[in-house]
């Protein structure tokens, strides 16, 4: 009798077999952007964000700092994605304007590489990011918008994959109660980024700022939750280690999927 | 060829003393004395322009203002024209010619002839704008080939034409007065060889002549040699030689003519007398390029507007492709049964000739029009057009990808949301940081900021905090209370010192803003920022602001 396979292999085929029943009919292998960080990228499914698909990022509080922080971990995996492409363009979709340019420089979105469209109202955005996919050469489409009914961002999911380019929403919150990400969506990914203390100095002065990251569900993969380190100028996040060398540097606990 | 008629503007010949007042628009210069051409300006309407009228004779004339009121016969007025070091008069009204000024003179010289004398600048870039557009109407409205001739006239075939505005000679006298109601005194001569126009018209007398059929030699033997188009050097040589008028050059045997004159000035001379062919190169009108359907029945629905802008759409490509244009701004009309016309217009970012494209940007419009009760022709007019220029093409050579381009998506993106809501952010020099931002076209490269840290989301205008526990001067606040709620600072980063900007605003004069970095105990980092610097007061009233939040 012929051994049986190991169970890491068993476990490593079907896998396999998961992944290639969700991308039906796409070469197999997703694109991906890996975050540098082996404590993040060991986590994600693809080993990375996958390029060709949309995902979301939510505050994790109404304050408005969660929702700068939100705003800046769009705008870091959106500045490596043009990075990643080259010259790449990135299309801001936004409703309100408060957002402050030289705070998204300092990400590593530098000015040459965004363009912003004001937009009135939610669907308004969702129609222009839907623009933005079809047109397929940008590196990414980021949209900030309230609520969104599950067709329509299921239709932002098909663009982007159609068109290879990345679809990053971000979920502001409306009203104090309701949390945006409670309801259903296609995304690949969807994160809960809050603000976290950052390291106190011996010296007066702020330190480099920490969030809180949570993968809150992910397709194909469980959740976690990690504690970042703002991106730099190059739009890198890191990871905040109490030592150098221990490897599993997750603060909080690791959650199972149903 | 018969029927070949040189106008030309002249300089030094009074208009008839009362004016006809036929002219539509009440212009602030004296019809009498506008000889020089200095004093007519007026921009040429065309058929095809909008709001012309076809009784009215004018546009608008943008540089009235330069023309002061010319009181009749008075103030002697000249244009001059520098080249090199030299300047010259170039053209002179009837009081300063009476004075003994002519054309060619020095000006400092005629400054000491005529003290008092009035000299504007000539501009012989827009008069002969001028003259073009004049051509342009003569070719519409007279005779189909018109041409620019010299710096001052025009040349019109009036082969065919003469019988459509009453024969010959009516039709000089129709065009005498259509110059005269412009402004100018003309002349107008008419001869079989372009040449003899020319030559008769400038060195002619009268108004209007005719030279008779086959009679070019006998008219032109009395002129001088100038009229015959000569350079400077043959001219001289001529003169030296002792030969001073036409005819004279004419009886003299050829081959020694050109032996030492060269081949010019006997092709002139044979252009004249008509021994030789001249080309012509006409004025060719140009009118945008246009589509126009008509529909058996009236359509009303948006299916049917649709397939009828994709059909004048193809039939538009295949113009364009074939006059090498491609369409920079395009006019959707419909016209309806009622007579009523609307129209939707689009603009593109960068000349293209693309059908998928331009209907991209088209069909969202449909919704905008309202067929009433039906729609009976459409017109697609490219109005704006710039010739298809080449694309730079090396990369694909080399075989690297192609850039992405972007203008067909900031194109789609602009027809939905209008050209305001379509930017880049780009840098102004300015430390107050609402400043520090303005909106720039999304094709134009911005500038970068300098790496001062700045929050992600500003708040405009920033918002007040109460509560505020600081010591002064340069100590960040330990506490605050903002949108109700308070907040106990961890660590602070600060000051940064902002200095008001006296230059744009004088109450800013001496005021500064000292702006904190501070992140409280929950992790959230505030922009905060104290008005005044705690010493002085003129340089704030120590209230304290919030007016960002970093992430």
């Amino acid at each position: 009798m012929q051994a049986l396979p190991s169970l890491d292999a068993r476990l490593a085929a079907l896998r396999e077999e998961v992944r290639a029943i969700e991308c039906a009919g796409r070469a197999a292998g997703r694109l991906s952007l890996p975050f540098g960080l082996e404590a993040v990228d060991r986590r994600l499914a693809d080993a990375g964000l996958a390029v060709a698909a949309l995902h979301e990022a939510a505050p994790a509080t109404p304050a408005l700092g969660d929702d700068a922080a939100a705003a800046l971990f769009l705008a870091a995996v959106a500045a490596r994605l043009a990075t990643a492409q080259g010259e790449g363009t990135v299309l801001w979709a936004l409703a309100r304007r408060d957002l402050f340019a030289p705070g998204l420089a300092q990400a590593g979105l530098t000015p040459e590489r965004l363009i912003y469209a004001e937009c009135r109202n939610d669907e308004e955005v969702l129609a222009v990011m839907e623009e933005g996919l079809r047109h397929g050469g940008l590196a990414a489409v980021v949209g900030e918008v309230g609520n969104v009914r599950l067709a329509a961002a299921r239709r932002l999911q098909l663009a982007a994959e159609e068109k290879g380019t990345t679809a990053l929403m971000l979920r502001r919150w409306r009203r104090a109660g309701a949390d945006p990400l409670g309801s259903p969506s296609p995304a690949v990914t969807r994160w809960r980024i809050g603000c976290a203390p950052s390291q106190t100095l011996a010296v007066p002065g702020v330190g480099r700022p920490r969030w809180q990251v949570e993968l809150a569900r992910q397709r194909g993969g469980e959740s976690h939750i990690w504690i970042l380190e703002a991106p730099d100028a190059e739009a890198r996040l890191a990871l905040f280690s109490l030592s150098a060398d221990r490897e599993d540097q997750a603060v909080g606990a690791e959650r199972r999927a149903a | 060829m018969r029927g070949t008629a040189n106008l030309i503007m002249v300089e030094g010949q009074t208009a008839p003393e009362a004016p006809p007042p036929r002219s539509a628009v009440p212009l602030p210069i004296a019809f009498g004395d506008r000889e020089d051409k200095e004093g007519s300006r007026l921009s040429h309407p065309s058929p095809h322009a909008p709001g012309f009228r076809p009784g009215a004779r004018w546009a608008r004339d943008e540089e009235i203002r330069s023309l002061a009121p010319l009181a009749a016969a008075q103030t002697p007025l000249v244009t001059a024209h520098r080249s090199g070091q030299r300047v010259t008069l170039a053209a002179l009204s009837p009081e300063a010619r009476s004075l003994g000024l002519v054309p060619g003179m020095a000006l400092t010289q005629a400054r000491m002839l005529v003290p008092g004398l009035d000299v504007r600048d000539a501009d012989a870039d827009r008069d002969a704008a001028f003259l073009a557009r004049l051509g342009l109407f003569a070719a519409r409205r007279w005779t189909p080939r018109a041409a620019v001739s010299g710096p001052d006239g025009l040349w019109l075939d009036l082969g065919g034409v003469t019988h459509l505005f009453g024969g010959e000679r009516r039709m000089c006298e129709r065009i005498l007065g259509f110059c005269a109601r412009l402004g100018f005194a003309g002349r107008i001569a008419v001869a079989g060889t372009l040449g003899a126009a020319h030559a008769l018209v400038r060195f002619g007398g009268g108004a209007i002549l005719s030279c008779p059929e086959g009679g070019e030699a006998e008219a032109l033997a009395p002129l001088p040699l100038a009229a015959l188009r000569l350079d400077e050097a043959p001219l001289a040589a001529a003169r030296r030689l002792g030969l001073e008028r036409i005819d004279e050059l004419a009886a003299m045997p050829r081959g020694p003519l050109q032996r030492r004159f060269g081949p010019d000035l006997l092709a002139r001379l044979d252009q004249a007398l008509g021994r030789a062919g001249e080309p012509f190169d006409p004025i060719v009108p140009s009118d945008p390029p246009s589509v126009l359907l008509r529909f058996v029945e009236p359509i009303a629905t948006a299916e049917a507007i649709a397939e009828a802008m994709a059909e004048a759409l193809r039939r538009l490509v295949r113009l364009l492709e074939e006059a090498g244009l491609a369409v920079r701004g395009l006019d959707f009309v419909c016209e309806r049964i009622d007579g009523a016309a609307l129209a939707v217009r689009i603009g593109t970012a960068r000349a293209t000739r693309d059908p998928l494209h331009l209907l991209r940007l088209l069909s969202p419009k449909i919704e905008t029009i309202e067929p009433g009760f039906g729609i009976e022709r459409v017109r697609l007019v490219a109005w704006r057009v710039e010739p298809l220029g080449p694309q730079p093409f090396a990369g694909i050579l080399a075989g690297e990808p192609a850039a992405a381009d972007l203008v067909p998506l900031i194109d789609r993106l602009v027809g939905r949301l209008g050209v305001r809501r379509l930017y880049r952010m780009s840098a102004v020099e300015s430390d107050v940081p609402e400043r520090s931002v303005r909106r720039i076209a999304p094709l134009d490269r911005p500038a970068g900021w300098p790496s001062w840290p700045r929050p992600a989301r500003l708040l405009s205008p920033p918002e007040r905090i109460g509560d505020v526990l600081a010591l002064l001067p340069d100590q960040p606040p330990r506490r605050f209370t903002w949108r109700g709620r308070s907040y106990r600072v961890r660590q602070a980063d600060g000051p940064e010192r902002i200095h008001g900007e006296w230059w744009k605003r004088s109450a800013e004069a001496e005021t500064v803003r000292d702006y904190f970095q501070v992140e409280d105990e929950t992790g959230h980092r505030f922009w905060l920022f104290r008005r005044g610097d705690g010493e002085d007061p003129r340089t704030g009233d120590l209230s304290w602001y919030l007016h960002g939040v970093f992430g």
